[in-house]
């Protein structure tokens, strides 16, 4: 071992320590993200939540920039999400489409007629079935397509103002949606 | 410190890691089964803190269990057909058998290099020492020694 | 959500040892404030003994004489062994009189545990348990200072100083980010939150107790590395003198690790018992560092050769002990097994971290050069195959290293990835098959070459016999997988080469040394643990079916009988217990009774399995959910061999403990120490009592 080699050691703990270190500033550690960026939106048929025995497909998503948003009856932080979601109902132009996530649907028509129906359409998704497709692992989750049904954008959590103003806005200012500014005024018009 | 030993109960509970699930399948074949429990144990579960979908109690492990059966018994994928499916929707994270791909390749690659520089050195060292190792072993350094000592 | 529900919400009257005002009793003594203090005198007597022991000679007091800096730093160190004692005792005080006054007993503590679990519950978080960690230190230490006698004066005062300096900044830690005594007051629970029901198992009083004592036992070889390398006198009577603490760690390591493995397989509900999580990495990785550094020891102290090497393995070992504390503990790395994240205490252990080991390495750096022993080997000696197994150990160390830490890397590089067995297996298989392989060929090897005759003789006796019991084996077990067989069969090679060799000695009329006992036996142990995992990985056999009282199902060759389902009370838990008559294929019969709880405090839902240990095989049974019709989904599990892992890792650990006994150490120090200068001074290596042609240890 000569006098380079003996140094070796101290530079792999060097190593360690650096990633150790920046392994600190890693805080979304249960936030993965989507393999389906970039990808478009997965072919699927589910029933319509208010009329079931229609069956909704991909081609109802397509067409314009459309939010997809899982939520459910059972998950308490999509509630919080809820008034977010119905305040971009009223200020913006994307789609809004629901996707009811292992969940009943007696419970989901009474959530919605209490509380407000923000979505143009509401899918259910009872077994999560839908979900492995689209790779989802818990509630709330969005996503957001563009007009041709591509994939460019997920959040896992709630949507709320920092992350629509922050993350979402932007990506609707690019795809020229009119969608509400930081007072709900509607801009991009 | 209250809140992070809160924290601590509920991701163990939540999660539970002692596996109070036990899902009742029906296989075609006594391979499907087999196939099935190996690949449950190869797949992560993404919500949980380091377990895989077999050992969960996590709702969305349950489903992915789901998923796995049905393709084995009702769409008949193969076991890497299965994986690339399970990839495609959940990414890289899900499986915890690395893939090798062009994103991912260090993983693999930095182990075989540990073990080729293990092999180079053994093999060095040997050829250093076995040149030294002679029948008759004098300490030449040593002796040379004691002869100056003595002289 | 469950603890801060239970927190003020129960008034319950349960305070038998409150006093009439309502404080918790103890609250005179003020035991947490008496824990706390002591923690602190703790503390500066490490400062003391620090500063003592490595700058003594020279700058307290203007340079005292080596023998009064050994006096005082023993007494220093019996003093923080003293006060750390009472910081415990005084937690478990606590804990035993339910002072949930105190924040660490109210999270982690009921009045419905039972006691031994409230003993148990003092190392079941983390401030808790890092106050084990202390005391185990101490006693490390006093063990030093109790056989101080054998080594040089100046060295063993480095010694204790390092070790001063190590436990410093332990209780610096504790007292600084994780203080077990802080009260919560005015807000005092009137009931804990309870211990996670899955900690109240007898798993819990023994393992992490075990567990520290390896890792910080190998906190001894590192002092006496980092301090031969200050007195620049590093040779084969240091390792002679770090042989037997080495020993010792790795025993504890040993069976920390064991019992550790042993506790998930019955505790987890589906019969694995090892999982390549990072907690388990930590605990292995150090494992691995000590398992070559005691071999390579043992090559140091006879040939004078590998100093480098060993210096290094007793300086890693330790090292990664400290960066196993610090995976588990900062939250760095997901994991079930992880302590409550808090990056206050990562950045703490973090730096500590490269303090300790950064000093530890740059010294090795600069002084662990120029050592080289001009002896040869050839490729047939004792000195060659402890360099494999140095270089596979080391590798297989690299290889879980790296798969530990690479998902960091790759998340800061914002990928997402996963390293789980398949990749560690697929590693650490093969190079365990090679070292069995090397293993089976030890015991006749002589130091520096082995004359071929010997070795052509031996392999003679010894290959056939193997490959007949290998081919019986493959048929009678049918293994549907090479690897399993190839682990059979070498597994088999070890135990015939190793019985052989002893037979022989013994047939030669010399009684062999404790320290060939302690070897044959640990090399055995090895063969039974890869032996039962091979098999129990691969050949077990599980199903997952619903069953309805009265009905009865195939496990492999026995049948399984579910008679139903009753209700039980426990301590601190209801059940529901189900009852399965299995009865095997070789006409026994017995009950086994797996439960589904509900523990009280918590409302948490565990399941138990039922399990029917056998030296053979295990059957394991375990409940799933209740399903319609007074059905339940039942997990069924035939595991053979599975109680071999365990075993052959007991007989390893016994291994190393009968060699540390082994009176040629203690003789050769008693005359160590009678010849002290000249023992002191020698470099040479000193040749055992009894030297038979090549045979002696």
């Amino acid at each position: 071992m000569n006098r380079l080699s003996l140094l070796i050691p101290l530079a792999v703990f060097a190593l360690i320590l650096v990633i150790g270190y920046l392994g600190f500033s890693l805080d979304k550690r249960n936030e993965l993200p989507s393999a389906l960026i970039g990808q478009d939106f997965p072919e699927f048929s589910a029933p319509d939540l208010f009329s079931p025995d229609v069956v909704r497909t991909r081609a109802d998503l397509v067409g314009q920039p459309t939010l997809v948003n899982i939520w459910a009856t059972w998950c308490p932080t999509c509630k919080a999400e809820h008034e977010v979601l119905m305040q971009i109902a009223r200020t913006s132009e994307v789609a809004l489409v629901g996707v009811n996530y292992k969940d009943d649907r007696g419970l989901a028509l009474g959530w919605l007629a209490d509380y407000g129906n923000p979505y143009n359409l509401v899918l259910m998704d009872a077994d999560g079935g839908l979900g492995v497709e689209l790779g989802v692992y818990g509630a709330p989750e969005t996503f957001l397509l563009n007009r041709d049904g591509k994939v460019i954008y997920k959040r896992v959590g709630d949507v709320n103002m920092r992350v629509w103003q922050n993350e979402i806005a932007p990506l609707l200012q690019q795809l020229e949606v009119a969608h509400g500014g930081p007072g709900w005024e509607m801009v991009g018009r | 410190m209250k809140f992070a030993a809160v924290v601590f109960f509920w991701c163990v509970a939540g999660t539970a890691w002692s596996a109070g699930q036990v899902d009742v399948y029906h296989f075609d074949t006594p391979e499907q089964r087999k196939r099935y429990n190996t690949l449950i144990e190869e797949f992560r579960c993404p919500k949980c803190l380091n377990i895989n979908i077999a050992g969960s109690d996590a709702p969305i492990a349950k489903d992915l269990r789901a998923t796995v059966h049905r393709l084995i018994v009702q769409r008949g994928f193969s076991d890497q057909e299965i994986r690339d499916f399970l990839q495609a929707r959940y990414g890289d994270f899900v499986l915890y058998n690395p893939p090798f791909n062009a994103r991912t390749y260090l993983v693999w690659v930095i182990p075989f290099l540990l073990l080729f520089v293990g092999l180079i050195v053994l093999i060095g060292l040997l050829l250093r020492q076995r040149r030294k190792a002679s029948p008759v072993n004098l300490d030449v350094d040593a002796l040379e020694k004691l002869l100056d000592e003595k002289t | 959500m469950f603890a801060a529900g239970t927190f003020s919400n129960r008034s319950s009257n349960r305070s038998s040892n409150r006093s009439p005002d309502g404080s918790p009793a103890g609250r005179g003594l003020m035991l947490p404030e008496l824990g706390q203090f002591s923690l602190i005198l703790a503390g500066c007597l490490a400062m003391a003994g620090a500063a003592l022991g490595l700058l003594g000679h020279r700058f307290v007091f203007g340079g005292l004489s080596p023998a009064t800096v050994q006096q005082g730093v023993s007494s220093v160190v019996l003093g923080q062994f003293a006060f750390s004692l009472l910081a415990f005792v005084a937690l478990v005080t606590g804990f035993l009189q339910d002072d949930f006054s105190v924040d660490y007993i109210a999270g982690h503590s009921n009045s419905l545990l039972p006691w031994y679990y409230k003993i148990s519950a003092t190392w079941g978080g983390h401030e808790g348990s890092f106050l084990l960690w202390i005391l185990t230190m101490t006693l490390w230490m006093v063990a030093v200072v109790l056989r101080r006698v054998n080594y040089p004066v100046s060295l063993y005062n480095k010694v204790m100083g390092i070790l001063c300096l190590l436990n410093l900044g332990f209780l610096a830690f504790a007292l600084l980010t994780s203080n077990p005594f802080v009260r919560l007051v005015p807000f005092t629970p009137a009931e804990g939150a309870d211990l996670n029901p899955l900690l109240q198992d007898f798993g819990l009083i023994v393992h992490p107790p075990m567990l520290y004592a390896g890792y910080i036992g190998l906190a001894v070889p590192f002092a006496f590395a980092v301090a031969a390398m200050l007195e620049d006198r590093v040779d084969s009577t240091w390792a002679r003198w770090s042989r037997p603490w080495s020993n010792a760690a790795w025993a504890f390591l040993t069976l920390g690790i064991t019992l550790g493995s042993w506790w998930a397989y019955y505790e987890l509900g589906w019969g694995g018992w090892w999982f390549w999580d990072p907690s388990e990495n930590a605990s292995f990785m150090p494992w691995l560092a000590a398992t070559a550094l005691i071999h390579s020891l043992a090559v140091t102290e006879k040939r004078g050769t590998f100093k480098s090497w060993t210096l290094l393995l007793a300086i890693a070992g330790f090292s990664l002990s400290l960066l196993g504390g610090f995976i588990i503990r900062s939250g760095v790395l997901t994991s079930v097994h992880a302590f409550a994240v808090d990056p206050q205490r990562g950045v703490f252990i973090l730096i500590f971290l490269a303090v300790v080991v950064g000093s530890a390495l740059t010294l090795y750096a600069i002084r662990a050069g120029g050592h080289r022993a001009y002896v040869g080997f050839a490729l047939f000696s004792r000195e060659f195959f402890m360099l494999i197994n140095n270089v596979i150990l080391v590798v297989a160390l690299a290889v879980v290293l790296w798969g530990t830490l690479a998902p960091i890397g790759y998340q800061l590089a914002d990928q997402h990835i996963s390293i789980g067995p398949p990749f560690f297996d697929a590693f650490f298989v093969p190079l365990m098959l090679v070292l069995a392989l090397a293993l089976g060929l030890v015991p006749w090897l002589n130091w520096k070459r082995t004359p071929w005759p010997r070795l052509r003789a031996s392999l003679v006796r010894t290959v056939p016999g193997v490959l007949i019991a290998g081919v019986l084996v493959v048929y009678v077990i049918a293994p549907d997988r090479l690897v399993v067989a190839a682990a059979l069969i070498l597994s088999l090679w070890i135990v015939l080469s190793h019985g052989l060799n002893f037979y022989q000695r013994y047939r030669a009329g010399s009684w062999p040394p404790l320290a060939y006992w302690g070897m044959t036996l640990a090399h055995l142990g090895f063969a039974v643990t890869i032996s039962g995992v091979a098999v129990t990985a691969t050949q077990s056999i599980e199903e997952d079916v619903r069953m309805a009282p009265g009905e009865q199902v195939q496990l492999g060759k026995a049948t399984v009988n579910f008679t139903g389902v009753r209700e039980v009370q426990g301590p601190n838990y209801v059940a529901q217990q189900g009852v399965f008559i299995v009865s095997s294929a070789d006409g026994s019969t017995f009950i086994l009774r797996p439960e589904k709880r509900r523990y009280l405090a918590g409302g948490n839902i565990m399941t138990e399995a039922g399990i029917q240990a056998g030296l053979l095989a295990d059957t394991y049974i375990s409940m799933g959910e209740a399903l319609n019709q007074g059905a339940w989904a039942v997990r069924l599990h035939y595991k053979p061999l599975v109680r071999w892992v365990w075993l052959g890792a007991v007989l390893m650990a016994l291994g190393a403990g009968l060699a540390i006994f082994d009176p040629r150490y203690r003789r050769l120090r008693q005359r160590q120490t009678k010849d002290s200068p000249r023992a002191v001074h020698s470099s040479a290596t000193t040749h055992p009592p009894r030297a038979g042609k090549g045979q002696a240890v």
